[in-house]
Parts: structure tokens; C-alpha cells; sequence
């Protein structure tokens, strides 16, 4: 008996030890071979609270990559991408970065999705002059400094937020016609703040009041509190920019205390769970600010979206189209920089201009933001339906 | 105005009751195992949350209705704390508190991390295993599974209530909780006192987890964290170790949230909940149900 344990202690030790020896094994064999293949790191959300965007954002961009080595590669050199988990944290998404940059010598960085993890990864990229560019990060600080210039090394592929807030400030005064909004933010979100602060600018410019701003961290499972609160100051209508994990939740508590009135939101509400969680009949009325449908018939968004449920099965969600255009946007900059110098890499990309991605043309302004299309997304019987174009 | 306030108390109050049996059938594990062992058991949240996942498993793999989701994952859980009672806690049993207490915060790591391993880390729909119907008396609204949860939590304590204070082993489990050591001479079977006691307090935990995924639809593997810290408030609110202030601790820190969510700011529920732990500390450390023993020097 004793025996046997001295014996299952040894063999776990061993275990341990074995474990901890291919845990550092794994990395080096990674290293770059810089002359026939051109490594590209990225920094995804793979598991934690927004693990549906890591995940799109990988799968869109992993397309991205299939495509351009079928089509030969960039210079007839293959790409080869490294992934690394940041358990959608700011502090785990730094380690990542480090990793990519220190074990992988990746050439550039995708990712991560959303807009903490990157402003946590950026310093140790700009210090090691490796460019980056997030699919999916809204937040406008995250390409600029403190002094308001722009970061030489940061790019996103999406719209920033205020530009969310701004457009669905005006869908609710010009189409919806309300005069008396309620907003529910999420305080613990940079993004969802922002959002509620260019919303609240520009309703109330626009004549309209805010009854009641009221806040709830990520997390929260029960708002009836502060929708109850809300109810009692009779909105027309509640902004709600946030992630859909709550926001589903605040969709059904909101319906259950008798809150009827339409409900409106940002891309954070962009996944099939929305429905599932709050329920079809729920979210009727519910309106959100996206950069893509898969519902949109233009060719070009119909031919990623065939190409994407050829390899993946399922349909790609906005994030998964953002993954895929900076893809393109990087490959085009590695292409007309001929070199995988993070300098001269980081200069082309800023000077992308008009490039064909999957949901239109794509260019860069000064402050490395794209300029591109925007859509307002209709919740009918639990399908997202277009109900309105702007710009792109 | 005067009607409105109340008509909004009113409606605060019933989001904040429903809000605190979940609140206090989680704490009602904290204080027994406290009570028994003098250990905060970190993992106890995540036993509600694996009390969920049976309960979502028992719904939509198994399409089983409400009752027997809810009894299979009383068991799973129950089963589940006994066996890490025996597994991680038993051999520290002589070891110092603070090692014992380490080994919790692992055991609560490492139920999480299992369930992301298994599970996904992503939030999986509760199926809906009984619509929920909203009533409205006067302008007040409730909604069915309020009114579930609360019938649920209360027939589950006064369930309690009766094994503790009525039945031979709730005899055993009081006797080991006062002496442990005089309890043994009396040829009580400490360890199977104390599983029974894991047993228990996981068993209402799961329900608590089951109750919840029905009632907010969505279960996912790090949802015990939060619900966890705040059952460890309200436990020692109404004073650790003892069963009914464990209950009284829930309502009232559901009932505080909601009122401070709706009457000063939903920014400040969670600094509320936490200065009334700081406050019961300062004040009465032995909570609000505890009596005062002055400890031996």
C-alpha cells in the first residue's frame, strides 16, 4: 500500500514534469523560417466571456490566409499563422503578444477582437516595431496616443464606435421618431460607454432627451432593478450598446416586466445567441448598428459568405468578415511594402486605399480608422434582417 | 408621484426577493460547511454552477421536465461535493486553516477550467422547461418563475430545516459542528457527518443553479463566481455557520441590491452588497443572527 503511493506520487511528478518540458518545447520548434514562409501571429479570444468573436475573427482571417497561399502566397512566399489564446483578458492578452513576438518572431499581428485586449498587447508591439491590425476594435483610442497622434504601428478593420453611437442617435430621431430615449450601459465596458456618450451627444443635439442612464457591469445576470427604474420614467425607446451575453438577458427581463418599446444596440449584439437567449418573439423591435449581414445580397458579401460556409459550415458572423478583410488589407500592405519589415509594412498599410474587401472598398484615414459601410440591422421573428444602408 | 414611488418599491422589493432565495440557497451550503468544518468552501459556487450543467443536461440531452432535472442534479452535485470532500479536503483535515482554505480556491479553479475544458466557455441556453407567464396584480408585475424560484428555495429550507433540526444524522451533523472531537467519543461517524453535509449543501446549491438557468436562460462555466462571493456575504450577514441567518442573509442582500439599483444607482448594487460585509464585520462580526461568544484566550 505504501508502496503504491510512493510509486503514484513519483509517476505524477513525472508527469508534471513532462508536461511542463513540452509546454516549453512546443514554442521554440515554432521559431520563424523568415526566407520561405512569412509568419503571422494572432491574438485571439479563444475562450473566456467573448470567445465567439476570437473565434470568428480566427476562422474569417484563416480564410483570408487559405485563399492568398492557393493564390500562391505573397511573393511566392507561404503564410503561416500562429495562434495564441488571451483567454479575453487585457492582462493574459500582453503575455500573448509577448509570446508571438518572442517565441514565434511573428512579422504582424491580427487581433485581438475586442477593444481592451488590444490597447493591453499594443505597447509591447510598438516597442518591438511589429505592426497590428484588430479586426473588431471599436474603441477610437486604441490608434492614437495620448497627445491625440496617431500610433504608427496600430490599424483596425472595422468602424469606431462613436461612429455607431452617431448613427443610431440619428436612426432614432429621423426613422423611428422618438423624442424620450432610456440608455442601459455596461460600466465596466470602455466600448459600451462610448457608445452611450456620442449617442447621448448627439440625440439630445438633436432635440431629443434621455430619461434615464442607468448601468450594469459584465457579469450581470439580473436587471430588473434598474429596468424597472427605466420603466418608470416611460422612454420611447432604450439604447442599449453592449456585448450579447447581457444584452439578451436585458432583452428578456426587459419584455417580462412589460417593456415594450423598441430597443436599440451596437455589433455587440451580433450572434445567434441574442435569439436563442432572449427569444424570438423578445427581441421584435430590436434595432443594431453593424458593419455586415449575412442576410445582404451585394455579390461581394455573397461570395465570402459562400466561401466561408464551404470551409467552415456555418455562416460568418460580422466578426468572422473582419477577420477576413484585414486579412486582405494586411497581405495587400506585405505585397506593396516587398518586405516584412514592420516599418515599411506599417507605412503601406496606412496607405491602403480602395482596396476590394469582402463588404466593399476599404481606405485608410489619418488616424488609421477605415472608411467604410454601415448597416442598420432589424430584428424580425428572430432573424437579423437589413433595414437600412449608410455610406461604403 | 407618491403612488409611483411605491408602486416602484413595491416591484423592487419582489425583483429583489427573487433575486435573494437564489442568494440564500446558495449560502445555506456556505454556512453548514462552515458551520461543520470552520472552512469557507471557494468551490461552492462552482458547485451551483455544476448543478446547472447537469440541470441543462437532464432538459435538453435527456428532455426530462423541471422536477426530475431538478432532483438528478441535486444528486450529481451532492455526489460531486462528497467526492471532493473525501478527495481534496479530508486528507487536510489536521492540516492549518489557511492551507485547507488554499485547496478550496484550487478545487474551485480547477471545476472551472474542467467545465471550460468540456463545456466550452461559451453560454449555453437553458431550454425553457415551462413558459413563463407574467401576471399582473395592479400595475405590479410577476412572473411565473419568480414565483418558482421562491416556492422552490422556501420548500428546499424548510426541507432543511426539518433534516437539521429533526432527524438523527441533522442530530450528528449539529453535535459534530458544536465538538467534533466530543462528538466522536460519543461514537458519532464524523466523516459521514461531514460528507452528509457536502452532500446537503451542494444539493442546494445545484438547485440554485438549475433554478437560475431557468429563470435567466443561460448557464455558462465561470457563472459561479459572482453568485458565489455573494452568498459568502450573505452567509456571513446573517452570521456563518448558522442556517437560518444564511436565509436571512440572501433575501436581505437581494433585497439591497434591487433597492440600490433602483432608488440610488445601478452602479453602486455591488458596492452596497460589499459594504454591508464590511460594515457586519466591523460592527457584528458574528452576524446579524450570531451570539456573541467570547472566544477563549
Amino acid at each position: 500500500m505504501k508502496l503504491w503511493k510512493k510509486a503514484s506520487r513519483i509517476a505524477l511528478a513525472a508527469l508534471l514534469v513532462a508536461g511542463l518540458a513540452a509546454g516549453c518545447g512546443g514554442g521554440e520548434k515554432k521559431s520563424a523560417d523568415t526566407g520561405k514562409e512569412i509568419v503571422i501571429g494572432v491574438n485571439a479570444e479563444l475562450t473566456g466571456n467573448v470567445a465567439n468573436y476570437g473565434k470568428s475573427m480566427l476562422s474569417g482571417f484563416e480564410l483570408a490566409v487559405e485563399e492568398a497561399n492557393k493564390a500562391g502566397g505573397i511573393d511566392g512566399k507561404k503564410i503561416k499563422v500562429v495562434t495564441a489564446d488571451n483567454k479575453s483578458e487585457p492582462s493574459e492578452s500582453g503575455n500573448a503578444a509577448t509570446k508571438l513576438v518572442t517565441q514565434n518572431k511573428v512579422v504582424a499581428v491580427v487581433g485581438p477582437a475586442v477593444s481592451g485586449c488590444v490597447a493591453a498587447e499594443e505597447p509591447v508591439l510598438t516597442a518591438n516595431k511589429i505592426p497590428l491590425i484588430a479586426p473588431c476594435a471599436t474603441a477610437p483610442g486604441i490608434t492614437l496616443d495620448k497627445d491625440g497622434k496617431t500610433k504608427q504601428f496600430v490599424f483596425r478593420a472595422c468602424f469606431i464606435d462613436p461612429y455607431q453611437g452617431d448613427i443610431m442617435a440619428q436612426f432614432a430621431s429621423k426613422d423611428l421618431k422618438v423624442k424620450k430615449v432610456a440608455i442601459l450601459h455596461d460600466s465596466s465596458s470602455d466600448y459600451s460607454k462610448g457608445l452611450a456618450q456620442v449617442f447621448t451627444k448627439v440625440f439630445t443635439a438633436a432635440g431629443g432627451t434621455i430619461t434615464a442612464d442607468e448601468a450594469f457591469l459584465s457579469k450581470d445576470v439580473d436587471f430588473k432593478a434598474s429596468l424597472t427604474k427605466i420603466k418608470a420614467t416611460n422612454p420611447e425607446a432604450i439604447y442599449i450598446p453592449g456585448y450579447y451575453e447581457e444584452v439578451a438577458k436585458i432583452i428578456k427581463q426587459a419584455r417580462e416586466i412589460g417593456l415594450n418599446c423598441p430597443l436599440m444596440g451596437s455589433d455587440g449584439w451580433d450572434s445567434p445567441k441574442l435569439v436563442e437567449i432572449a427569444g424570438k418573439e423578445a427581441t421584435n423591435k430590436g434595432y443594431f448598428t453593424n458593419a455586415y449581414t449575412a442576410e445582404d445580397t451585394d455579390p461581394g458579401v455573397q461570395k465570402f459568405v459562400k466561401a466561408y460556409q464551404g470551409k467552415f459550415n456555418k455562416v460568418p458572423d460580422v466578426f468572422a468578415m473582419e477577420g477576413y478583410n484585414a486579412g486582405l488589407v494586411l497581405f495587400n500592405a506585405i505585397k506593396t511594402a516587398k518586405s516584412t519589415d514592420g516599418v515599411k509594412i506599417a507605412e503601406a498599410m496606412a496607405k491602403t486605399k480602395d482596396l476590394q474587401v469582402a463588404n466593399g472598398k476599404f481606405s485608410y484615414d489619418e488616424k488609421h480608422n477605415p472608411i467604410t459601410t454601415a448597416l442598420i440591422i432589424e430584428m424580425k421573428d428572430g432573424k437579423m434582417t437589413l433595414n437600412k444602408k449608410i455610406g461604403g | 408621484m407618491e403612488s409611483g414611488f411605491l408602486q416602484q418599491l413595491v416591484q423592487q422589493l419582489i425583483n429583489g426577493i427573487s433575486l435573494g432565495s437564489i442568494y440564500a440557497l446558495i449560502a445555506l451550503g456556505y454556512t453548514m460547511i462552515y458551520g461543520i468544518l470552520k472552512l469557507i468552501n471557494f468551490a461552492h459556487g462552482d458547485i451551483y454552477m455544476l448543478g446547472a450543467y447537469i440541470g441543462f443536461v437532464c432538459t435538453s440531452v435527456l428532455k426530462l421536465s423541471f422536477l426530475p432535472a431538478l432532483v438528478i442534479s441535486m444528486i450529481g452535485a451532492a455526489l460531486a461535493g462528497i467526492i471532493i470532500e473525501r478527495v481534496a479536503y479530508k486528507p487536510m483535515r489536521n492540516a492549518p486553516r489557511i492551507a485547507i482554505l488554499i485547496t478550496a480556491i484550487g478545487v474551485s479553479f480547477f471545476l472551472e477550467n474542467v467545465m471550460i475544458l468540456f463545456a466550452s466557455p461559451q453560454p449555453r441556453t437553458f431550454p425553457a422547461v415551462f413558459t413563463a407567464t407574467v401576471y399582473h396584480v395592479g400595475s405590479w408585475v410577476v412572473n411565473s418563475q419568480q414565483i418558482v424560484i421562491l416556492v422552490s428555495a422556501l420548500v428546499l429550507m424548510v426541507a432543511l430545516t426539518y433534516i437539521v433540526n429533526q432527524t438523527k444524522a441533522g442530530k450528528a451533523m449539529r453535535a459534530v459542528s458544536f465538538d467534533a472531537d466530543a462528538a466522536r467519543l460519543m461514537g458519532i461517524d464524523i466523516d459521514s457527518t461531514i460528507s452528509m453535509t457536502f452532500a446537503l449543501g451542494s444539493a442546494l446549491a445545484a438547485a440554485g443553479g438549475v433554478l437560475v438557468g431557468i429563470y435567466y436562460n443561460s448557464i455558462d462555466p465561470l457563472m459561479g463566481m459572482v453568485p458565489g462571493i455573494k452568498a459568502f456575504v450573505a452567509a456571513v450577514l446573517g452570521g456563518i455557520g448558522i442556517i437560518p441567518g444564511a436565509m436571512l442573509g440572501g433575501l436581505i442582500l437581494g433585497v439591497v441590491e434591487a433597492l440600490v439599483s433602483g432608488f440610488i444607482s445601478s452602479t453602486f448594487r455591488d458596492a452596497a452588497a460589499f459594504a454591508i460585509l464590511i460594515i457586519i464585520l466591523l460592527f457584528k462580526p458574528q452576524g446579524l443572527m450570531g451570539k456573541n461568544i467570547r472566544e477563549k484566550v
